[in-house]
């Protein structure tokens, strides 16, 4: 990578173009076992976007400093020693929160996608550049958490956000949706399965919503010209 | 040329593994301590919706022993929470395991009061399928209230069983395993706290704390 990238890529390439969770399809693991809620994704999501970006920003900083044979080893201890803190920090101030994702937190340390990113961006990049990468990177998988959280509630319960005042104390409760208490749910959306086809369908509306940009992009190029030549300045 | 390079990096990664053990020593530090009283708010407030209110002047979760009861209880040793007002006793609360659950291990938090009622049974840890066996949880369904006021006279003991095995207690459709099975523990930590008796409220000996106590 010779010229750094410009702002506006690395936020477009880590929400939509490259996301981590539908095209590079990293860090399935939790992206799978969590959301059985969007409050459970958006928790998730959160959490692992704190600790992408200080690890981001820390390896960026250190890039100079560490030995290429030694860089593998040294990445895993500052996100280690990031998710540690972000789980002490979880406990101490989201304590309930803690108690749905618990395991799942520890589980970040193994997360592709962080180590994914320190090593083929931060490791190459300032850190200014870094921490808007790991930012663009986290909301991006965030938001799929979220998604794919919400849908399956919805289908399984029947509800969105239900018990948001976990992470967002008691103004959260603004966000719950309830569609009705006696909805007999589609139990598979929350077992292991639904993730799956939940993802699935995701990652197809995402191709059909990219695949309609590319049809319209050209259609306006062919347009311009014609317009410009209309309008003679 | 070659060790110097090996112990550079081992130098770079030495510097990198303290600095972090440091970082996360000091969090801990800061955080240590609410996170202990988080635990200890989180107990309370279990404690509270399955114990009569204000009828008790102690704390619990400092008045405790540990039994060792595993056919009762279905673990190796258990928390016997006491429960007192003045020297009066109010109830215990234990932490019986269903051993035998669906998809595993079920934890209870069980509290029996001084005249051999249920004050109430909760459930504090469990891998229930969602939708089925979860409804054991109390924000999901209110079968596990049921429990409340049940005592080994009522109904009677033979009754103690679900309805489909001819007892009192309500299944679900579709889980039968889950409910049998906290119904039998239930029943199980009720046989042995009449069984022991005032045995379960005798003060912690304060010469000998240590292995009364033992670790949470």
């Amino acid at each position: 990578m010779s010229a750094s990238k410009s702002v506006k890529t690395i936020v477009s390439e880590g929400v939509w173009t490259n996301n981590q969770s539908l095209v590079a399809l990293l860090g399935l693991c939790p992206l799978l076992a969590t959301t059985t809620s969007a409050t459970n994704g958006l928790g998730m999501g959160l959490a692992t976007t704190a600790v992408l970006t200080c690890s981001n920003g820390t390896v960026s900083l250190v890039r100079h400093l560490v030995r290429p044979e030694v860089r593998i080893p040294v990445y895993v201890l500052v996100i280690a020693s990031f998710v540690t803190i972000v789980e002490l920090v979880m406990q101490a101030f989201f304590y309930e929160m803690y108690l749905v994702l618990g395991l799942f937190i520890s589980l970040i340390v193994v997360n592709c996608i962080i180590i994914g990113r320190a090593e083929s961006f931060a490791s190459k990049n300032r850190v200014d550049l870094a921490l808007l990468d790991g930012l663009a990177v986290g909301l991006g998988s965030t938001l799929v958490l979220t998604t794919l959280g919400g849908l399956r509630e919805l289908v399984a319960q029947g509800t969105i956000f239900y018990q948001a005042e976990l992470l967002l104390g008691e103004a959260g409760k603004a966000l719950t949706l309830n569609f009705g208490n006696d909805y007999q749910g589609a139990l598979i959306a929350i077992l292991p399965p639904g993730a799956f086809i939940g993802l699935g369908l995701l990652i197809a509306l995402k191709n059909l919503i990219d695949r309609h940009a590319r049809r319209r992009a050209p259609a306006r190029a062919a347009k311009a010209p014609v317009e410009a030549q209309a309008h003679p300045a | 040329m070659k060790t110097r390079s090996i112990l550079l990096a081992g130098f770079v990664l030495g510097a990198f593994a303290i600095t972090g053990v440091t970082l996360v020593a000091v969090t801990h530090l800061t955080v240590d301590e609410r996170i202990v009283d988080n635990q200890h708010q989180a107990m309370q407030r279990k404690l509270a919706t399955i114990l009569p209110a204000g009828q008790s002047d102690n704390d619990p979760l400092a008045d405790r022993i540990q039994v060792h009861a595993p056919d009762f209880l279905g673990i190796d040793t258990s928390q016997v929470y006491r429960v007192r007002k003045g020297d009066e006793p109010v109830a215990v609360v234990l932490e019986p395991v269903v051993p035998d659950g669906y998809a595993g291990p079920i934890k209870l938090l069980v509290s029996v009061l001084h005249d051999g009622t249920l004050g109430g049974v909760r459930v504090l840890s469990h891998h229930e399928t969602p939708g089925l066996g979860d409804k054991i949880e109390e924000s999901k369904s209110d079968w596990v209230l049921h429990f409340q006021g049940k005592s080994l006279t009522d109904p009677p003991l033979e009754k103690w069983s679900v309805k489909r095995d001819g007892g009192e207690f309500d299944q679900f459709t579709g889980a039968t395993i889950t409910p049998r099975s906290i119904v039998n523990a239930v029943k199980n930590t009720l046989i042995y706290v009449r069984q022991q008796g005032d045995r379960l409220f005798v003060p912690v000996d304060t010469s000998t704390p240590a292995t009364v106590q033992g670790k949470s």
